[in-house]
C-alpha cells in the first residue's frame, strides 16, 4: 500500500529537467545498420527490409531463406501485418521493398511522392494468387455464387444460416454462419470488398483475423465457418468452393490454369512497391524474385506464377 | 532550538559529501516524480493527436460512444461507433472478474490464514511465476488450447469468444488479486485473531466475521486493481476473443475490445488521418475506464487508512 506524502510538495530542479529530457531523447537518435538504397561501402553487409501482405508473407519469407544462398552479403528481413501496413511503411520510408495484395491507391501514391521528394513509387507484379473461398471439409457445398456471397458477408445481406442457401452439414444443429474475414489492413480484405462487395460494407459480427493461415486454420476447426484466403493456404481439414459470377452460372475451382484463362473470378496480381527505380541490392533482389528460381519458389508455395510457359518449363 | 544547537556542535561535513548527498537527493526526487511527469505527457500526446477530430466538425461524439457501427475504412459511408467494442471490453472484464475474485480471494485467504509457513512461501512463488508469463503467450494458449476445450465440451460454435477471453484474463489477474489481497489480511493486526480466538470462534468463524471486516477496503482495492489489469490487456484478448464487432447475446459470442481494435489498426492507419485520430480518440476512452477504475481504488485504500 501506498503512503500518503507527508511534508513538502515535490519541486522539479532545473537539473532534473535536463536528465528527464536527455532520457527523452536518446531513442531518438542513433540509427540501424546500413540500409539497402543508402550510400554503402563495398563488401558490407546490406539489409532489405520487406514488410506488408499476410498472403505473401510464407512465400516472401521462402525467398529471403534462398536468396541468403544467393547473395549472402543481403539480408532480406521479412515482416507481415497486412498490405496496407506495407504500403504505410513505404510511405514512411521506413522499408526497401513493400509487398501488397492489392494495388496502391492514388492518394497513397501521391503521399508516397510527397513524403520521398518526389520518388515514385514502382510497382512489380512478382505473381498471381486465386482469392479462394474456404469452408469446413464436412460442409456438403461444393460451389457458392458472388451474389450468395455478397448476401453472407455484405452489410444488408440477408443469408445468416446455412439453410438459406438448402445446405445442412451433418452433426451440427446451430447452423448460424460463421463468417471470418480479415482485419482492416489486409489486401485480401479490400480486394474481397471491392470484387465481392461492390464496395459495400461487410456485415459486422465477422471473426476479423490477422492473417491468412488464421482463416483457414479456423474454417478447419469450425463446422458451420466459411472464410476467405490464398489459394496457397489450403488444407486438409478445409475445402475450397468453386465459385461463379452469378447464381446459376459456370462455377470455376481455384486453380493455376483457371487464373490464367481468367476464369476463375477471384483471381489477384501479387505485387512488391519500392520506391524510385530500384537499385543495386534492391534491384539484383527483384531481379531473381522474377528469375525462373523465384517463380519456383512462388509456385510452390502454392501461387500461381507470372507466366504460363515458365510454370510449364520448370 | 535542542536540534539546531547539536548539528552547530557536530564536526563539519566535507562539501563534496554535503553536495553529493544534495544531488542524490535530486535524483531520488526525480525518480519519485517521474511517474507523473510520464503519466501527464502519455495524456498530453495521446490528447493532441484525438484533439483535432474530437473538435472537428466532421465528428459526432454520441455516435462515437453510443453507435455500434465500426466501419472506419468504409469507402462508401465511414462511421466510427465504439459502443460494441466498450461492450465487449467490460463483458470479457466483467467475466474475467467473476472467474477471478472467488479464486483470488479464497486464495488470498488461504495463503495468509490457513497453510503452514513452507506450503505459503512455494504458493507465493508459484503464483508470482503466473504473473510472470508474457500476455502473448496466454493469447497463444487461448487461440490453441482453450479453444479446442470450449468447442469440444460447450455448445459454441467457434472457441475464441467473451469465455475464452475471459477464462484468459482470469488466470492473469488472480496474481495480483491474491498478493495485494494477502497483503491487506496480513495488515490485519494479531490482537484481532487473538480476541477472536479467546471469543471461541472456530478459524472459518474468524476468517468470516473478523478478518475479512477488516480487511474489506484493502480486498476491495485488489479486486479493483484486477479490473485495471483486465481492462488493460491487449495481446491476450485480442487472439483470444475472436476479433469480432458485435453486441454478445452470451458469452459463447466473440467480440472485440477498446485495447484489442487498437492494436489491429493503428499500424496502417495513415498517420494524422480521422481513422487514426479516432484511434487516439479510443485510447482516450479507454485511459478514462481504467482512470476510473484505477480512481476508486485509491479512493477506497484511502477509506481504509481514515478507519
Amino acid at each position: 500500500m501506498t503512503r500518503a506524502s507527508d511534508s513538502t510538495p515535490p519541486r522539479l530542479t532545473l537539473g532534473g529537467c535536463a536528465l528527464l529530457a536527455a532520457i527523452i531523447a536518446i531513442p531518438c537518435c542513433g540509427r540501424g545498420p546500413a540500409r539497402a538504397g543508402q550510400a554503402q561501402r563495398p563488401g558490407a553487409k546490406v539489409v532489405i527490409q520487406n514488410k506488408g501482405s499476410d498472403t505473401m508473407v510464407n512465400v516472401a519469407q521462402l525467398w529471403a531463406e534462398e536468396y541468403r544462398h544467393v547473395a549472402p552479403e543481403a539480408d532480406v528481413e521479412v515482416s507481415g501485418g497486412g498490405s496496407g501496413v506495407g504500403i504505410a511503411a513505404l510511405i514512411k520510408g521506413a522499408v526497401d521493398i513493400a509487398n501488397a495484395s492489392r494495388d496502391m491507391k492514388p492518394e497513397e501514391i501521391e503521399e508516397a511522392k510527397r513524403n520521398n521528394q518526389g520518388q515514385e513509387p514502382k510497382e512489380f507484379v512478382v505473381g498471381h494468387d486465386a482469392l479462394a473461398v474456404y469452408v469446413h471439409k464436412s460442409n456438403p457445398l461444393n460451389e457458392i455464387s458472388l451474389d450468395s456471397l455478397a448476401d453472407i458477408y455484405g452489410e444488408h445481406g440477408t443469408v445468416t444460416r446455412w439453410s438459406q442457401l438448402g445446405v445442412e452439414i451433418p452433426g451440427v444443429r446451430d447452423d448460424r454462419i460463421v463468417r471470418i474475414s480479415r482485419q482492416s489492413s489486409s489486401g485480401t480484405y479490400e480486394f474481397f470488398r471491392e470484387q465481392v462487395l461492390d464496395q459495400k460494407d461487410f456485415k459486422l459480427g465477422s471473426l476479423d483475423l490477422n492473417g491468412s493461415k488464421e482463416v483457414v486454420e479456423l474454417v478447419g476447426a469450425t463446422k458451420t465457418a466459411i472464410g476467405y484466403s490464398g489459394m496457397g493456404y489450403d488444407t486438409d481439414a478445409v475445402k475450397m468452393l468453386g465459385l461463379s459470377r452469378d447464381a446459376g452460372g459456370i462455377a470455376s475451382a481455384p486453380s493455376v490454369d483457371n487464373v490464367f484463362d481468367k476464369q476463375y473470378p477471384l483471381a489477384r496480381s501479387l505485387l512488391i512497391y519500392t520506391l524510385g527505380e530500384p537499385q543495386g541490392a534492391v534491384k539484383m533482389y527483384i531481379d531473381w524474385i522474377m528469375s525462373e528460381t523465384g517463380q519456383k519458389i512462388l509456385e510452390e508455395s502454392g501461387f500461381v506464377p507470372i507466366s504460363r510457359r515458365r510454370s510449364t518449363k520448370s | 532550538m535542542k536540534k539546531r544547537l547539536e548539528a552547530m556542535n557536530r564536526p563539519s561535513r566535507p562539501r563534496w559529501a554535503v553536495l553529493g548527498e544534495k544531488m542524490l537527493e535530486g535524483v531520488i526526487r526525480l525518480c519519485g516524480i517521474s511517474a507523473i511527469v510520464f503519466v501527464a505527457a502519455i495524456l498530453l500526446f495521446v490528447f493532441r493527436e484525438a484533439a483535432p477530430i474530437l473538435f472537428g466538425d466532421r465528428f459526432h461524439l454520441k455516435q462515437f460512444l453510443l453507435s455500434v457501427e465500426w466501419y472506419p475504412t468504409s469507402v462508401s459511408n465511414v462511421r466510427y461507433g465504439t459502443f460494441a467494442l466498450t461492450v465487449g471490453s467490460v463483458s470479457v472484464t466483467a467475466l474475467a472478474m467473476v472467474i477471478a475474485v472467488p479464486f483470488g480471494l479464497g486464495a488470498a485467504i488461504f495463503v495468509s490464514e490457513f497453510c503452514g509457513r513452507r506450503m505459503r512461501e512455494t504458493l507465493k512463488i508459484v503464483i508470482e511465476l503466473l504473473s510472470a508469463i508474457p500476455s502473448v503467450v496466454w493469447g497463444f494458449i487461448g487461440l490453441t488450447v482453450m479453444s479446442k476445450l470450449i468447442v469440444a465440451y460447450t455448445a459454441a460454435p467457434v472457441g475464441v469468444n467473451i469465455l475464452n477471453g475471459g477464462v484468459i484474463l482470469a488466470l492473469m489477474s488472480v496474481p495480483i488479486i491474491v498478493s495485494i489481497g494477502e497483503d491487506a489480511l496480513k495488515a490485519v493486526p494479531d490482537s484481532y485473531r487473538e480476541a477472536g480466538l479467546a471469543l471461541g470462534a472456530t478459524r472459518w468463524q474468524l476468517v468470516y466475521r473478523v478478518l475479512l471486516p477488516a480487511a474489506k477496503n484493502g480486498l476491495l482495492a485488489a479486486v479493483l486493481l484486477g479490473v485495471g489489469r483486465a481492462v488493460g490487456e491487449t495481446m491476450a484478448v485480442l487472439m483470444a476473443t475472436g476479433h469480432a464487432v458485435h453486441i454478445p447475446h452470451g458469452i459463447l459470442d466473440s467480440v472485440r475490445t477498446l485495447t484489442a481494435n487498437i492494436a489491429a489498426e493503428l499500424g496502417e492507419a495513415p498517420v494524422g488521418s480521422d481513422h487514426y485520430r479516432v484511434l487516439f480518440l479510443t485510447g482516450l476512452l479507454l485511459f478514462g475506464i481504467t482512470f476510473a477504475v484505477n480512481l476508486t481504488a485509491e479512493l477506497v485504500v484511502r477509506g481504509i487508512r481514515r478507519k
